[in-house]
C-alpha cells in the first residue's frame, strides 16, 4: 500500500499544473447555463486545447487515439483539472466516459478510427439513448425496435433523458433486435447502434428540469435507418456491450467531482468562519465530518483505481459502491451549506443554486441508489435475486 | 502509487487470521464469556510469538521492523474475530514495558473519557501509568461482557500515542464491521421467510449493501491514514470507523430478527465492543472538532 507518487506521476503534475496556470486565464468567458449552443462551442473550445496538448483520451489505448497512461495519471489530471478551477468536461460527457471507453473497448478499428478522433479533439458530441419513457431503471425493459432491412436497421421509439441531446451529434442507442417471449430473458436482443442525430425520423424535445435548464430531452425515433455498420458487438449482444459502459460510468465518471465538493467544503468552512456560524459546533461539527468522508472517498476513488490498474483498466463492480456513498455525501454536503449560509442560501449566485438542485439527480442518474444496492448485494455479496 | 496491498502484506494478513482461526474460533469467544476470562494468558504469548505486539519495533530491538499499514492489517483481524483484551495499549507499549513485544505481559491504558480503564484487573501495566498497583481502583458492571472496567481517581490519556491508538482501533471496528457484515449475508442467504430466503428480499438486501459501503468506506480510510500518517486522516478514519462498526452490528442485529436479540448470537458481542472503542482514544466528536479545524486550515 503505497501512496507516494513515483517520479513520473511527480513530473506529470508539475508539468500540467504549469500549463493549466497558463491556458486558463486566456479562456473566454464562460456562457450561460441555458445557452446550449453557446456551452457546446465552450465545451468544444477546451477538449481541442487539451488535445493539442496531448491531455485528451490520457487513460485510451494509443491505438484508440489516446496516450496509453494507467488509470493512475488519469486520476492526477482530474485532481489537478478541478483543482485549478479548470472546466468540467461538460457536453463531452457522454462521448468522453461512455460511447467512447466502450467503442475503444469493443468496436473494430474502423470503428475506433471513425468515431474516438472526433470525440477527443472536441468535434463531436455524444449523448445517450439509454433510458425509455415507463422504464426507468429497467434498462432492458426497453422496447425501441430495430427491424433488418437490408445493410440498414429501421429504428422506431422513443428514448428519454437523453443528456444533451440537443446538441449531440451521436447518440450511443440501445434497441431491441429480438423482441421478448415468454422464452427469452430480457436482456437477450439487445443490440449497440451508433445513431447520427441528423438522421431523417429523429425528433428531440427538450425537458426542462427542476434546476430550471434543459439538461436532457425526450427523443422520438420514426423509422430511422441506422447502416449497420454502425452496430458495436454483435447484434443481440448490446446489453453485454452496455455493461462495459455502465462500469465505466459508475467506477469513474464522478471521480473530477470528489475534488470539486472537496474545494466547496473548504469555501464553506472559510464563508462559517467570516459568517459566525463556525462558532455553532453544529456547523463546525459537520463540516468536520464532510471533510473526513471526502477524503475517504478521494482515497476509495485511489483505492479502486489502484485495483482496477493491477486488474487491467475495466472497473469493476466497486464502483456500485464509490456511487452510493458519493451521491449521498454530495446531497449531505448541499444541505450542510444551507446550514452554514442559513436564509442566504435562497439568494446565492446560479452556480451555487445549480449545482445544490443538481446533486438531487445523483442518486437518480446512472442507476438509482435502490438498483445500485441491489448490485451491490447480489453482485458483490451473492444474495439471492428477487424483488 | 500503488494503493493495494502488496504480496507480502496479503500473506501477513492471511497468516494472522488463520492463526486467529485455529486460536480464536467461534468456541474460544463463547468461552471467554462463560467464563469471564477475558485475556487468554496463552493466546496473549501466541500472539507475542507470531510478532503481533512487537510487529512495528524495530529489528535490532527484537521486533518485526515492520509499519502502521501492516500493523492495521492484522489488527482488522483481530477485530474480525473479536479478540478480547488490550491489544492496542500492549502494542504501543512494545519495547518500553518489558514482556509487551512478546506478548508476555498484558498492558492497558487509560484510553477513556473520564475515570474508566477497561482490563485494569487483568494488566500487568498501565501504558504511562508507573505504580498503578497501588492506586485505588473499583470494579464497575461493564457493558460489554469482555471489556471489564475499573474505576479510579485519576488516570492520565496517554496523549503520546493518541493518534496511533486511534488508528489501530479503528483497524480492530473495521474488522469488527466486515465481520458483522459476513455474518449477516449468511444468515440473510440461510433463513427462509414467506418461502424464500430473506436475503432475496430488498429490504434485507439493503441493509446488507449498506454495511458493504459503510465498511468499505471506513476502510480504505484506515489503509490511506495508515500509508500517510496524517493526524487529520487518522481522526476521519477513526469516525468512520466506530460508526461502521456500531452501525453494522446493529444492522446485523435487525437482520437477524428475534434470534439476533438474544445472548447465544454473537451480534451483540460484536455491538457492545464497538461502543467500547468508540469511547477509546478518540470519540467522534473530537474527531469532528479536529476534522473542522484540519479543513479550515487547509482551505486556501
Amino acid at each position: 500500500m503505497d501512496l507516494t507518487p513515483t517520479e513520473e506521476e511527480r513530473e506529470f503534475r508539475a508539468r500540467l499544473r504549469e500549463w493549466l496556470a497558463k491556458v486558463l486565464p486566456e479562456l473566454p468567458a464562460k456562457p450561460s447555463p441555458d445557452d446550449w449552443p453557446g456551452r457546446r462551442a465552450y465545451d468544444a473550445g477546451w477538449q481541442r486545447r487539451l488535445y493539442d496538448a496531448g491531455y485528451a483520451g490520457l487513460h485510451w489505448p494509443v491505438d484508440a487515439g489516446g496516450q496509453g497512461a494507467g488509470p493512475t495519471r488519469h486520476l492526477i489530471f482530474l485532481e489537478e483539472t478541478e483543482r485549478a478551477g479548470a472546466p468540467y468536461v461538460g457536453a463531452n460527457f457522454v462521448g468522453l466516459l461512455h460511447a467512447g471507453p466502450t467503442i475503444a473497448a469493443e468496436g473494430t478499428a474502423e470503428q475506433r478510427a471513425r468515431w474516438l478522433p472526433p470525440v477527443l479533439r472536441g468535434d463531436e458530441v455524444w449523448c445517450q439513448g439509454f433510458s425509455e419513457p415507463g422504464a426507468g431503471s429497467d434498462l432492458a425493459a426497453l422496447r425501441t425496435r430495430a427491424v433488418r432491412d437490408g445493410d440498414e436497421y429501421v429504428v422506431t421509439g422513443s428514448k428519454i433523458w437523453t443528456s444533451h441531446a440537443e446538441v449531440a451529434d451521436w447518440c450511443e442507442l440501445l434497441v431491441r433486435t429480438t423482441p421478448v417471449d415468454a422464452d427469452t430473458p430480457k436482456h437477450r436482443g439487445i443490440t449497440w447502434l451508433a445513431m447520427p442525430m441528423d438522421a431523417p425520423g429523429v425528433t428531440v424535445r427538450p425537458l426542462r428540469t427542476l434546476a430550471g435548464s434543459t439538461e436532457f430531452a425526450e427523443m422520438f425515433l420514426d423509422e430511422v435507418r441506422i447502416p449497420v455498420g454502425h452496430r458495436v458487438g454483435a447484434e443481440d449482444d448490446g446489453w453485454r456491450v452496455t455493461m462495459v459502459t455502465l462500469s465505466f460510468e459508475r467506477g469513474t465518471a464522478f471521480v473530477g467531482e470528489v475534488v470539486a465538493c472537496r474545494r466547496t467544503l473548504g469555501e464553506l468552512a472559510r464563508t462559517a468562519k467570516a459568517n459566525g456560524r463556525w462558532d455553532d459546533p453544529v456547523v463546525r461539527r459537520a463540516l468536520g465530518r464532510l471533510h473526513g468522508e471526502f477524503g475517504a472517498l478521494w482515497r476509495l476513488t485511489q483505492w479502486n483505481v489502484g485495483e482496477s490498474e493491477r486488474s487491467g483498466g475495466v472497473p469493476g463492480t466497486g464502483g456500485s459502491v464509490f456511487k452510493l456513498a458519493y451521491s449521498h455525501a454530495r446531497q449531505e454536503l448541499y444541505d450542510v451549506a444551507a446550514l452554514v449560509l442559513g436564509a442566504g442560501s435562497l439568494a446565492l449566485d446560479e452556480e451555487w443554486v445549480l449545482d445544490r438542485l443538481s446533486s438531487l439527480s445523483y442518486t437518480i442518474a446512472a442507476g438509482t441508489s435502490q438498483i445500485q444496492r441491489n448490485i451491490v448485494a447480489e453482485r458483490i455479496l451473492g444474495l439471492p435475486k428477487g424483488r | 502509487m500503488d494503493f493495494q496491498p502488496t504480496e507480502e502484506q496479503r500473506d501477513l494478513r492471511a497468516g494472522v487470521r488463520g492463526l486467529l482461526a485455529a486460536r480464536y474460533g467461534r468456541e474460544a469467544l463463547r468461552a471467554s464469556v462463560e467464563s469471564e476470562v477475558c485475556v487468554d494468558r496463552d493466546l496473549w504469548r501466541r500472539l507475542g510469538d507470531a510478532g503481533f505486539f512487537a510487529l512495528r519495533l524495530p529489528e535490532a530491538e527484537g521486533g518485526v521492523g515492520l509499519g502502521l499499514p501492516e500493523a492495521v492489517l492484522v489488527f482488522e483481524e483481530a477485530g474480525r474475530a473479536l479478540v478480547p483484551g488490550p491489544l492496542v495499549a500492549t502494542h504501543l507499549a512494545a519495547g518500553t514495558v518489558p514482556g509487551a513485544a512478546a506478548g508476555t505481559a498484558v498492558v492497558t491504558a487509560s484510553d477513556l473519557d473520564g475515570s474508566l480503564v477497561a482490563h485494569w484487573g487483568e494488566a500487568d501495566a498501565v501504558l504511562g501509568l508507573p505504580g498503578f498497583a497501588s492506586t485505588p481502583a473499583e470494579p464497575v458492571r461493564s457493558a460489554d461482557p469482555l471489556t471489564p472496567l475499573h474505576r479510579v481517581a485519576s488516570a492520565p490519556v496517554p496523549g503520546a500515542h493518541r493518534d496511533e491508538g486511534a488508528l489501530l482501533t479503528a483497524a480492530l471496528q473495521v474488522g469488527s464491521a466486515l465481520r458483522t457484515l459476513e455474518l449477516a449475508v449468511r444468515y440473510a442467504g440461510e433463513r427462509e421467510q414467506f418461502g424464500r430466503p430473506i436475503g432475496a428480499f430488498q429490504a434485507v438486501k439493503h441493509l446488507c449493501a449498506e454495511m458493504l459501503v459503510r465498511a468499505e468506506v471506513a476502510r480504505t480510510a484506515v489503509y490511506a491514514a495508515a500509508v500517510t500518517g496524517d493526524p487529520g486522516e487518522t481522526a476521519a478514519a477513526k469516525l468512520l470507523a466506530d460508526e461502521a462498526a456500531v452501525r453494522n452490528a446493529r444492522d446485523c442485529l435487525q437482520v437477524h430478527g428475534g434470534m439476533g436479540f438474544t445472548w447465544e448470537a454473537d451480534v451483540h458481542l460484536h455491538l457492545k465492543r464497538a461502543w467500547v472503542r468508540a469511547e477509546q482514544w478518540r470519540t467522534a466528536a473530537e474527531a469532528e472538532e479536529l476534522l473542522a479545524t484540519d479543513l479550515l486550515e487547509g482551505a486556501v
